[in-house]
């Protein structure tokens, strides 16, 4: 188990350096100057001067590699170009709308998922079950942005229910939950779609089994040898794919904050971008690498960890 | 050979409709969607314009056939770089299976996998500012490790199997035996993943034109008429349901296929459906 954790620690550093490097060389090494683009047309020779003497830009791409990632090891992650703040404050002011999304989210795709994967597993092959997995077709198909539009349209537009977007901030814990449950149903629907199949599939597997015919010989029924057996041999592949699904998550919290104009980092990069601020895209981009990086880290060795066959691959 | 699964038929039908339509709006549409008409803006649906017209009064059915274009291109291009690739890689990696060089490819692809379609468009567009392109290459880069994982997993059984071995008796080299042995086994494989990847390839190519990360105007895409319509939403809501419908039948018609060739491909599954 040492030497297994060992080779996936050093293969997980070797990772993170890899990702900065081609992040590196895609925002500042490629031809052209990076603080022209920054400035636009009309930055006057001085401007220019100065912003690249702040980046930097007159020492070697090595050097200014070493600098930028000895700041985002220490979380200096530099000053922010438009904000004149450092990055780091931003992101940490965004993420607590990023990751509560997140969370939250996952959160509602695990609680719809599970009971409706495990329904249409106990009944298979039933109008149920058909029923179940033509909806989860369905819920995979729907872009989730589109989905979030489809419930502005019902709850803010026609009902009223809930703001069309925009985030109070948490000194009312309760409006905040509130502004973050469309987004979060939204950003729930494909993946609970997904992983509902998932358990479905896996539940079917294990209750194919011997020692689950053992089980229901000794005169369990159905749904007890799936709750005492088969659910939990049934959870090693959902929960991996959970860890797998982490970054489709990510990449859909950055959207869908785009449709409910909530101040996460998704919308921090999105302004990056249109302000030509290289810096915030630079770091954010980084840390959300870093964190798909980190988890699948974290799942192959929750997996090693309940599954001792696969420490010796 | 027996009777043809019955999502696979509804799958292509679906898909095919679609096709037939981008191809149909190459030499054809109702109405030119080029000119801005501010007379004709935001119609209703009536016997000249079928879906009405858009905020430039340009014809919605029009505009969702071009859009069609658009996402049938992007995703079938960065289907071809993916396969082109991968394939390739996969091959390689199984014919030198536990060598450096299988462990390189495997590591790079685990490496490709934590930079999501997004990231990649973000990191593109943020330096070289967006386009079509962008969109291509980014859901491209994605499917690499894809179709590499799927052309390994599928290869490393069939280097085990006894005409593989008569193969490399006969002194043809790993290369040879790759494409003219290997290869043909794995066509089931990876038509089926090709049928996956270009379903996930529309929906990502919406996902990145809606953010402003894709086709640029006056490019028609399905995914730029839903963020346009975003801000119309509470007086022309039809204008943000039609786009965002012909994406989910596309993606649903090319789902069923996927999961019908599968059916149809593997004969082992065919027993065990449930």
């Amino acid at each position: 188990m040492a030497r297994y954790l060992l080779l996936r620690a050093l293969s997980l550093g070797l990772s993170l350096v890899v990702a900065s490097v081609v992040i590196f060389a895609l925002i500042e090494v490629i031809p052209g100057d990076p603080a022209a683009f920054m400035m636009g047309l009309n930055a006057t020779e001085e401007n220019l001067a100065a912003l690249r003497a702040e980046l930097g830009l007159d020492g070697s791409a090595l050097d200014r590699y070493v600098v930028w990632i000895t700041g985002m090891l220490t979380g200096d992650f530099g000053i922010s170009y438009t904000y004149r703040v450092p990055v780091a404050e931003l992101v940490l002011d965004r993420l607590w709308v990023s990751l509560p999304l997140a969370v939250y989210a996952l959160t509602l795709s695990t609680l719809i998922a599970f009971p409706i994967g495990i329904l249409a597993a106990a009944t298979r092959g039933t109008a149920t079950d058909y029923g179940i997995m033509g909806a989860t077709q369905l819920g995979i198909a729907i872009p989730n942005f589109w989905f979030a539009m489809l419930l502005v349209l019902l709850f803010a537009v026609t009902l009223r229910w809930f703001s069309a977007g925009g985030f109070p901030g948490w000194d009312n814990p309760a409006a905040a939950l509130k502004a973050l449950t469309l987004p979060a149903v939204a950003l729930a629907l494909p993946q609970a779609s997904i992983l509902a199949r998932v358990m479905r599939s896996a539940l079917l597997e294990t209750l194919d089994q011997d020692y689950i015919r053992t089980a229901r010989a000794k005169g369990l029924s159905r749904a007890q040898a799936i709750r005492r057996h088969a659910l939990r041999n049934a959870l090693i592949p959902v929960l991996t794919i959970i860890g797998l699904q982490f970054s489709f998550l990510i990449a859909g919290a950055i959207i869908i904050e785009n449709v409910f104009f909530l101040p996460g980092l998704g919308r921090l990069i999105f302004q990056g971008i249109t302000q030509r601020d290289l810096i915030v895209v630079e770091s954010v981009t980084m840390l959300l690498v870093f964190a798909v990086i980190l988890v699948t880290f974290l799942v192959d060795l929750a997996y090693a960890l309940v599954d001792p066959r696969l420490r010796r691959r | 050979m027996s009777r043809l699964p019955p999502a696979l038929l509804i799958g292509a039908a679906l898909s095919g409709v679609f096709l037939a339509v981008a191809l149909l709006s190459l030499v054809w549409i109702p109405h030119p969607i080029t000119g801005v008409s501010i007379a004709t803006r935001l119609q209703p649906p009536s016997g000249t314009h079928w879906l009405g017209t858009d905020q430039l009064g340009r014809d919605l059915l029009s505009m969702l056939m071009v859009g069609a274009q658009t996402s049938i291109a992007v995703a079938l291009i960065a289907v071809g770089i993916g396969v082109a690739l991968g394939v390739p890689l996969g091959l390689a990696a199984a014919a030198s299976r536990g060598s450096p060089l299988d462990e390189i490819i495997m590591r790079g692809n685990d490496l490709i996998f934590a930079f999501p379609s997004l990231v990649i468009a973000i990191l593109i567009t943020a330096r070289y500012g967006p386009s079509a392109t962008n969109a291509i290459l980014a859901i491209g880069i994605f499917n690499i490790p894809v179709f590499a994982r799927v052309a390994r997993g599928g290869a490393l059984p069939l280097w085990t199997l006894d005409y593989i071995l008569a193969a490399r008796t006969a002194g043809k080299g790993k290369l040879r035996i790759s494409v003219e042995h290997v290869l043909p086994n794995l066509m089931n494989l990876l038509i089926v993943q090709a049928t996956i990847q270009f379903s996930l390839g529309i929906l990502a190519e919406a996902a990145l034109s809606y953010v402003g990360l894709g086709a640029q105007p006056p490019t028609p895409s399905w995914g730029r008429m839903l963020a346009e319509a975003q801000t119309m939403i509470y007086t022309h809501p039809m204008l943000a349901v039609l786009p965002g419908l012909a994406i989910v039948l596309m993606v649903l018609g090319l789902n069923l296929m996927g999961d019908g060739l599968r059916d149809a491909l593997d004969p082992r599954l065919r027993r065990g459906r449930g």
